[in-house]
């Protein structure tokens, strides 16, 4: 059994809080106690059926002051799968909960109202799927029993929204006409879409292949703390504690630390205290080298044929995440996996309107929910891909000193071509 | 290429492995808030795994109630041995006596709410900066919206509308002075998944979490074990029944489930058969208010 993580995006309107209710109703998710409470909750509702919306209700806080908090996780398991739901709202702070949430999403579930078909919603979400690179799309057409069960609006509604994945290059998508509210394909196929041919939601989502999502092609290591036990028997022990971000590890692998730039080789692999021959993403483990180098942590342990670029200069798309703004000339902490250096934002080139992808001319700061292309030095040299290439090692946050909040989403792009 | 997959239970795993290293990493002076329940024993467990060969690298810290079952102390004091880790005690009776606080009252008096007051002052005496809790988001819908890293300010507060976006496995863990952190390393666990996890890593856990006889009385439709902390009336009738605990907090808010399950694969099956969810069924502090777990945490509580 592995684990599957996933985001829906939409707002109230679309169903969206009906559907996760829905799906975790269906899988028999939901346990008596919980069921009892939201019966209290509908009881003022006239037709006697349970609200599945209500489910995903939120804190006292938020219904008192009308605000959303960003990101709620969800949690359920079917036979097959254990699923993680990342369930981020779909109004105002709206770039910033979604980028937040589908942080970490191996798929994610575009919600369309059939009635509507594809609006400036579903371009914005798909849109920032692209740019995240979540690598499979599910739309989940949605309401379809509002349309009486129509085929020509659904497929419709598909070639409309084909266009926009194509223009945003977003591959492995998958179409699904629902309807949340009367559980129509979410766990069993529905009878009344017999024109449909594919699988339901839920069981799309057991079998949806993620292994190959996984980069096992580029090692790509960095130090998150050194573990020296300084005891009589384990006097000389070293143990390099780390995330394989990418790639696979073994022992007797060339390797180059960096930035340092020091060759040296892999002398002994453990995982959870086991010695092991080979390691893997995403495990978390030790990693003793041969010979005796000053490392510490944010250092990069990589094979010495495959090594990442290096630079204190870096070109980046960044979604600004905090009320206050952007202060140019301001420094501010990036935090690249457990790599902590001093950073100062130039050059903002453009700022991408999220609803159309048009490139658009800055004015003034950047503010909450912008999404802009910039160059960003640091005081020492970073060692990374770019985001397309390997997310793990292409992502960082902007912390502000002063505040110490996580302001910023930074995504770096490719090494611009050499003349 | 199967080789190179890891199951559900190695992903969690290795997910609170790295946070355990993020932690130690970026605090002076973090601590393990340890319960003596089965979450805070996993958390052990994974600790250990983080750091091997070397020793977990803070201290076990455990706000005694004065309520507990003497075998989740017992179990408590063999573990922080085992694993050779500092065990710090402060308890909620000094607390009581040195603030002159105000002991609950009625049939089951929780000190569940005083143990914020004891947690405050420990994080105070030590100054730890960061708090490590075995919650998990599966538990309680305030819980299903709170960070892995959630700073508190200088009071403990928990504040939902100022919560820091986390990212990808990007942890901040910045901090002014007098604020800390509560860590959650296992949120995305279920309990479901601990279960399944202390059956596959053969941990041990106290014998309360297995069917044994007990005295109790039945509150509510929930049976809740005798003891000198509980005030029984004339409407009480105490009967002795086959219980276990599905969760390990004080006696006087903890409830039994009727249960035959000797081993983890049978306790396991009554699990996964059961209709009631873990706090509905045990917790019997949670249903005085449905807010009552978003109120405790806005005031410091774990």
């Amino acid at each position: 059994m592995d684990l599957l993580r996933f985001i829906t995006a939409g707002s109230v309107d679309d169903g969206k809080s009906t559907l996760i209710g829905r799906l975790l109703y269906d899988s028999k998710n939901i346990l008596i106690d919980q069921l009892e409470q939201l019966e209290k909750s509908t009881k003022n509702r006239a037709d006697g059926e349970i609200d599945l919306a209500l489910l995903t209700d939120g804190l006292r806080a938020e219904r008192e002051q009308g605000i959303t908090i960003d990101v709620a996780y969800r949690y359920f398991t079917t036979p097959k799968r254990k699923f993680i739901i990342a369930d981020a709202p779909g109004h105002v702070q709206y770039t910033r909960n979604m980028i937040t949430g589908a942080s970490n999403a191996n798929l994610i579930i575009i919600l369309i109202d059939a009635r509507l078909g594809v609006i400036e919603q579903t371009r914005r979400h798909s849109i920032i799927a692209s740019l995240l690179k979540i690598p499979h799309v599910v739309v989940a057409i949605n309401k379809m029993d509002l349309i009486g069960y129509s085929q020509d609006v659904y497929n419709n509604i598909v070639i409309d929204y084909a266009e926009v994945a194509t223009s945003l290059g977003l591959k492995n998508i998958t179409y699904i006409p629902i309807s949340a509210l009367n559980g129509d394909n979410i766990v069993d196929k529905s009878e009344q879409i017999d024109w449909y041919e594919g699988k339901p939601l839920l069981e799309f989502l057991e079998e949806v292949e993620i292994n190959n999502d996984i980069n096992l092609e580029n090692p790509r290591f960095q130090v998150q703390f050194v573990i020296r036990p300084q005891t009589e028997d384990l006097h000389d022990y070293r143990g390099y504690a780390g995330k394989v971000i990418s790639g696979i590890y073994k022992t007797g692998d060339k390797v180059t630390v960096l930035p340092a730039g020091i060759e040296t080789s892999i002398a002994k692999l453990e995982v959870g205290g086991k010695e092991v021959k080979e390691v893997f993403a995403p495990q978390s483990v030790t990693i003793q080298l041969a010979d005796d180098i000053d490392i510490s942590r944010g250092d990069s342990i990589v094979r010495s044929t495959d090594i990442p670029q290096a630079n204190n200069e870096v070109e980046v798309l960044m979604c600004w995440l905090d009320d206050k703004p952007l202060q140019p000339g301001n420094k501010y902490y990036l935090q690249h996996n457990s790599r902590l250096v001093r950073s100062v934002v130039r050059n903002i080139e453009y700022k991408l309107d999220v609803n159309t992808l048009q490139k658009e001319a800055v004015e003034g700061n950047v503010k909450l929910n912008e999404v802009v292309k910039a160059t960003i030095k640091t005081a020492s040299p970073l060692v990374f891909d770019s985001y397309q290439h390997i997310s793990g090692t292409g992502s960082a946050i902007l912390v502000d000193e002063t505040s110490n909040s996580t302001v910023a989403a930074v995504l770096f792009a490719p090494a611009p071509k050499k003349e | 290429m199967s080789q190179y997959r890891l199951n559900y239970l190695e992903q969690l795993e290795a997910e609170s492995i790295h946070i355990f290293r993020e932690i130690a990493a970026q605090f002076e002076r973090p601590a393990l808030l340890f319960s003596g329940g089965k979450d805070s024993i996993t958390m052990v467990h994974l600790a250990k795994k983080a750091f091997a060969p070397g020793k977990i690298p803070f201290p076990l810290v455990h706000i005694d109630t004065g309520h507990n079952f003497p075998e989740a102390l017992e179990f408590r004091d063999w573990l922080a041995n085992e694993v050779g880790a500092t065990l710090i005690v402060r308890k909620v009776e000094d607390t009581i006596k040195q603030r002159n606080l105000t002991e609950p009252k009625g049939k089951f008096p929780s000190r569940n709410w005083l143990q914020t007051y004891t947690l405050l002052d420990t994080i105070e005496e030590f100054k730890f900066d960061c708090c490590i809790g075995g919650a998990r988001r599966d538990e309680e819908k305030a819980r299903a919206k709170e960070r892995i890293f959630s700073v508190r300010d200088e009071f403990g507060q928990w504040n939902p509308k100022l919560q820091r976006p986390e990212l990808w496995n990007i942890y901040n863990g910045r901090i002014h002075k007098g604020e800390n952190v509560r860590v959650f390393p296992i949120s995305n666990w279920t309990e479901l998944d601990i279960w399944n996890y202390i059956r596959a890593e053969k941990i041990d856990l106290p014998s309360i979490y297995f069917a044994h006889e007990r005295e109790v009385v039945v509150h509510e439709g929930q049976l809740v074990a005798l003891s000198e902390y509980v005030k029984l009336d004339d409407t009480d009738t105490v009967i002795k029944k086959k219980v276990r605990y599905r969760t390990v907090g004080d006696m006087t808010c903890t409830a039994a489930v009727e249960s035959n399950a000797n081993t983890l694969d049978e306790v396991i099956n009554e699990i996964i058969s059961t209709k009631i969810s873990e706090r509905g069924e045990t917790r019997i502090d949670d249903k005085v208010t449905e807010a009552a777990m978003e109120d405790r945490k806005k005031n410091g509580y774990f």
